[in-house]
Formats: C-alpha cells, structure tokens, sequence
C-alpha cells in the first residue's frame, strides 16, 4: 500500500536522473566500475567519470573497455575476487550483453546493473520502451522498475542489498525509462552516505577466487551436475520474494521512504479496475486515478516494482477482487501479440478460483508518448468489458493507421 | 500545476534553460520537473523542452500539449513551428523578437509579449546566447518565479563572471518586462 512520506524538503534537491543514479553509486562504494557509453545512459556513466577523476570514489577502478560485451565479462572477474561491481546500459548494449548476463547469474555474483530502457533495433531508435530488460527476463538477474528518480536512487543502494546477501547472490538489474527518467529534472534526497554506510555493510562474500585458495567458479557442470545449478537459482529467487520485501521495509525504517517492495498499490481497495503498469507510466496512471476517482470510477493502480523474481502472490492478492484488470506492456512478445506482464499475469491466475476479466495493451513503443487521455480511453474500454466481456484481449494503443 | 513549453533550435540552450526553471522553481518552495522532447538533436534544428511546476509532486510524465506559457528562443521557429500550439487563452506566449508583438499573429487567444533577449544578450552578455535572458523575461511577464531565484540557478550552474553577466542580463530582461506589463 502506497506510504505518506514525510520527506523533508529542505533535504531535497533538483538534478537529472542520470545524476541521481551516479550519486547513488558513489554512495554505495563500489570497487570495480565497468561500462560503455550508450544513450540514454551516457550521462549516468559521465558522472561517474567525473566522480572518479575527482577521487571521490576510494578503492575503486574504472574500467574503459570497448564494448558492453566485455564491461560485464570485465565485471564476472572483479566481482569473483570479491569486488562490489556496477555497470550500467541500455537497449543493444544490454542484447549485446545477453550470453555475459547468464554468466553473472550463474556464477552467483551480486552485479548491479542500471538500464535505462530503450527501445531496441531495427528500425534504430533511441527512445523508450522496455523491450530491452524485458527481453533478458530469463538470464537469472533480480529486474526492478523505478517510476521517478528518487525511486531509482534509492533502489540502487536496495539491489546492492539484496543481491549481496548470502541467501540470494543474484545480480541485480534495476531499471528506469531511457529519456523519461534518465533525462528529467527533479527535486529527489540524493542518498545519504551516512545512512547508506550503516544499511549497506562491506560486501563480504563467502566464496572468492584467491590463488591461495583455489577455486572454480562457472567450471564445467556435466548432466549430473548442471540441474542442480538451475534449480538453486530458481530457489535463490524465490527466498528473494521476502528478501525484497524486507529490505524496502528495513529502508524505510533508516531513510523514511518507501516506494513498494514486490508491488506497490494506488487506490486499489474498493477498485472495480485495477490497471497494472511498471515504470515512469506509474506516475501518469496515478493522476489519471485521482482524476477518475473524483468523477466517481472505481479505478485503482497496482504497480509492479520487481518483475523478476515474478511476484505472482502479491499480485493475485491485490488483483482477486477487481472486475476487470488491465495490463499496460512497453514490449511485445511477436508471434503472441502480448506484453510479458499482460502473459505472466494471466498465468498465475489459471490454477486459482480466480476469474476476472484480464486485458492487455501494448503502449509507448519506441518513445510514443504517453498522454492523460490515452490512459482515459483505456479505462474507458475497461469500463465496457466490465459490462459486456472482453472482445480483444490484447492490442496495441494508438496505431497509426495512416502509416500502414 | 503550470505547464511550461520552450521551442528553439539545437544548441540555443533551450533544455538547460528548462532545467534552470525547474530548479528556480524549487528554490522558490514549489514543486518541479523539466525535460526535452527527446531527439536526435542537432544544431540548428527546432527543438523543444518542457518545464512543470506546482505546489505538490508532479507525477504526470508525458509531454505538455496545453501549456500555460510559451517561450520563443528564435523569431525565425515561427514559420516552421506552430509555436501557439495547444497554448491556453488565458496563457501566454514570449517571443525573443526586436518587432513589436502585435507583427506577429497567432492562433491563440493568449496574450503576446516580445522582447529584444538578443540585443540584451549581446549588450551585457556580449554572446547572442538568450535562454537565461528569457528566463527573465519570463519571470518579469508572468510573476510565475522570483528573477533572483533565477540568478541564483544560473550562477551556481555558471559559476563566475559569466554567471555574473548573465544575472545581469536575467535582471534587465526582468525590469523591462516588468515594466510592460
């Protein structure tokens, strides 16, 4: 349930997203930096840069490499020394990731990974859509979505939590809408190093590599071994379903804000139609809330904030009494016509006794802009099936017909 | 909630003068949000930002189709851009122009004001940069912000003599704004 935040605005301060994210970084002193520049992330990596020449970020490297392929491959060895490791990148950069990505995971080591979400080629396009970490939903990586720049702020210091405790040892990507976000000014409380000294300890792993030592890490697994790593990942992310929960009530205990753990819910309690959204169009579905809300429609948010590990019980929880659900996708599955949400969401309520109508639109592809009214149709469309069924289950918004 | 729109052309400084406003606006106790309209910007070619304000969180992420002000870096955006558009009647337009606003004509019901950002620029900046100048301008038309709070912004982002001069030239635009009213 969405929290009054006391935040004191004396404290606060008005900077780019990007900014925001570079200073959370610092903040969380990591030893091994490793990225390629890629819009929409270059300013967070700038930042950082200056940061680093400036020698405000103690024991830490900053790799340049030639390309996001091997920033991450750069980090799957710093983070097995024992390195606290951050890179950062979007769109083809993070395709171009894809093989180094299952790597990380399987080795366990606690990466965290800014996205700033961008739409992917061909047709080339720099803009926003969450194609891009949707695509990698089954590398094994923890994916969080931000819906403002204090939200992304302050998740980054919560990855690093939840990814280095030894229960999960699961990198973490931790997302916010390319331009939208990375490019907006607003007032935010950078992260406190005081308080982030004490709610995030020295990443101490159990295992290292160390020549006096010697260990293994991603050797060979043959058809006796090589389940068992799966099925441990699987039950990793699975203890990271509370672990997330946890670690955003433990930072509202030592920060005082919170923006949901798993979830987090708008208006949803009376809500005859609940629309389920992960990102920036949080905000814009919230005033589009209390807009309808004020005409009398019963109409509520349920903001999906962890997408992987699948929150499924949070979710049918909040869902079980609507009358119609409405799932919003920055992505598509070709070949199904349905966003990942929209898919993941209806499968978790086959095997229950819950039956609502569930609809899904696949909206703000490639920078589209998403407009108060569009999201007014939407609910709109809602409002009949609630009375007379579904006749599309799922369908682009805002095609141009003129253009086909 | 006010709702900000400013055209000009890559490399006028019109994102940097939307973040200057948001951050002005904050400095003067409200609440605010600037962005560009997302392109593959290049000199020269028409550009826009977008700056918010108001009294609670801003939240609403999509682009401002009805502003209550507009800002006019360039005189020549006119024939390419329909600059007026969606503007509200009671809102305004300020166009950085040495012509009177009654040359210029419109599709808006909303109120028209020039001001000559380039002489101003040229006189006390001595560079024909004119989004901090405009910034002025603004402030003094529409009683929106606090010119000092302006000044504030820009010489922390500026730091020196050229924030300096830049004050100076937010304050003149502020008087004879002002003074139109």
């Amino acid at each position: 349930m969405s929290r009054e935040m006391n935040i004191d605005k004396s404290k606060m301060t008005v900077v780019e997203g990007s900014y925001a994210v570079a200073h959370s970084v610092k903040v969380c002193k990591p030893n091994v930096i490793s990225a390629y520049p890629i819009t929409p992330q270059t300013h967070i990596v700038e930042d950082l840069s200056q940061f680093m020449a400036d020698g405000e970020i103690p024991n830490c490297e900053y790799l340049n490499v030639e390309s996001e392929f091997s920033a991450l491959s750069a980090l799957v060895g710093s983070a097995a020394v024992g390195a606290r490791c951050y890179s950062a990148t979007t769109s083809q950069g993070l395709e171009l990731m894809h093989e180094v990505l299952f790597n990380v995971s399987g080795m366990r080591l606690p990466v965290v990974m800014t996205v700033t979400n961008r739409a992917v080629s061909a047709p080339i396009s720099i803009w926003n859509d969450q194609q891009d970490s949707i695509s990698q939903r089954d590398t094994g990586w923890i994916q969080m979505h931000a819906e403002n720049i204090q939200e992304i702020s302050d998740m980054t210091a919560q990855a690093y939590k939840i990814s280095e405790d030894k229960d999960i040892m699961m990198p973490s990507m931790v997302c916010m809408d390319g331009f939208i976000l990375s490019h907006v000014y607003e007032p935010l409380v950078l992260l406190e190093q005081d308080i982030t000294d004490e709610f995030l300890p020295r990443y101490e792993p159990e295992y290292t590599l160390d020549p006096k030592n010697p260990l293994s890490f991603g050797a060979f697994a043959d058809p006796n071994y090589y389940t068992e790593f799966r099925y441990m990942q699987q039950q990793a992310m699975e203890r990271s379903l509370k672990k997330i929960e946890d670690v955003a009530e433990e930072f509202y205990d030592m920060y005082g804000r919170y923006f949901g753990g798993l979830i987090d819910e708008y208006q949803t309690e009376d809500a005859d139609i609940i629309l389920m959204a992960m990102g920036s169009i949080v905000g814009t579905i919230k005033d589009v809330v209390d807009k309808l809300r004020e005409n009398n429609v019963k109409v509520g948010l349920l903001k999906v904030r962890t997408f992987r590990p699948f929150p499924a019980e949070a979710i049918t929880n909040v869902i079980k009494d609507a009358k119609v659900v409405v799932v919003l996708d920055k992505n598509i599955s070709l070949g199904l016509n349905e966003g990942a949400l929209f898919t993941e969401t209806k499968s978790v309520l086959y095997n229950t006794d819950i039956r609502v109508p569930t609809i899904g639109y696949m909206i703000g592809h490639g920078g589209r802009d998403i407009k108060m009214d569009t999201i007014e149709r939407i609910i709109d469309e809602a409002t009949e099936v609630m009375k007379t069924g579904i006749k599309k289950e799922s369908q682009f918004v805002d095609v141009r017909e003129d253009l086909l | 909630m006010k709702e900000i729109r400013i055209h000009g052309r890559g490399g006028q400084g019109s994102v940097t003068a939307a973040e200057l406003l948001a951050v002005a606006a904050f400095a003067d106790g409200k609440f605010s949000q600037a962005f560009p309209a997302f392109g593959v910007e290049r000199r020269g070619a028409p550009v826009q930002a977008f700056t918010r304000m108001d009294d609670t969180q801003i939240r609403l992420r999509s682009q401002i189709y009805e502003p209550d002000f507009v800002i006019v870096q360039d005189p020549t955006l006119v024939e390419v851009v329909d600059v007026a558009s969606g503007l509200k009647d009671d809102g305004m337009l300020i166009i950085n122009s040495d012509f009177d606003a009654d040359k210029f004509n419109f599709d808006t019901k909303a109120k028209i004001m020039t001001v000559n950002a380039t002489k101003i620029a040229l006189d006390i900046i001595g560079r024909p940069i004119v989004n901090t100048v405009l910034l002025g301008a603004f402030a003094g038309a529409t009683g929106e912000i606090e010119p000092e709070s302006i000044m504030e912004a820009v010489k922390e982002r500026f730091p020196g003599k050229i924030g300096e001069r830049n004050a100076e030239a937010i304050m003149k635009a502020y008087e004879m704004m002002e003074a139109n009213k």
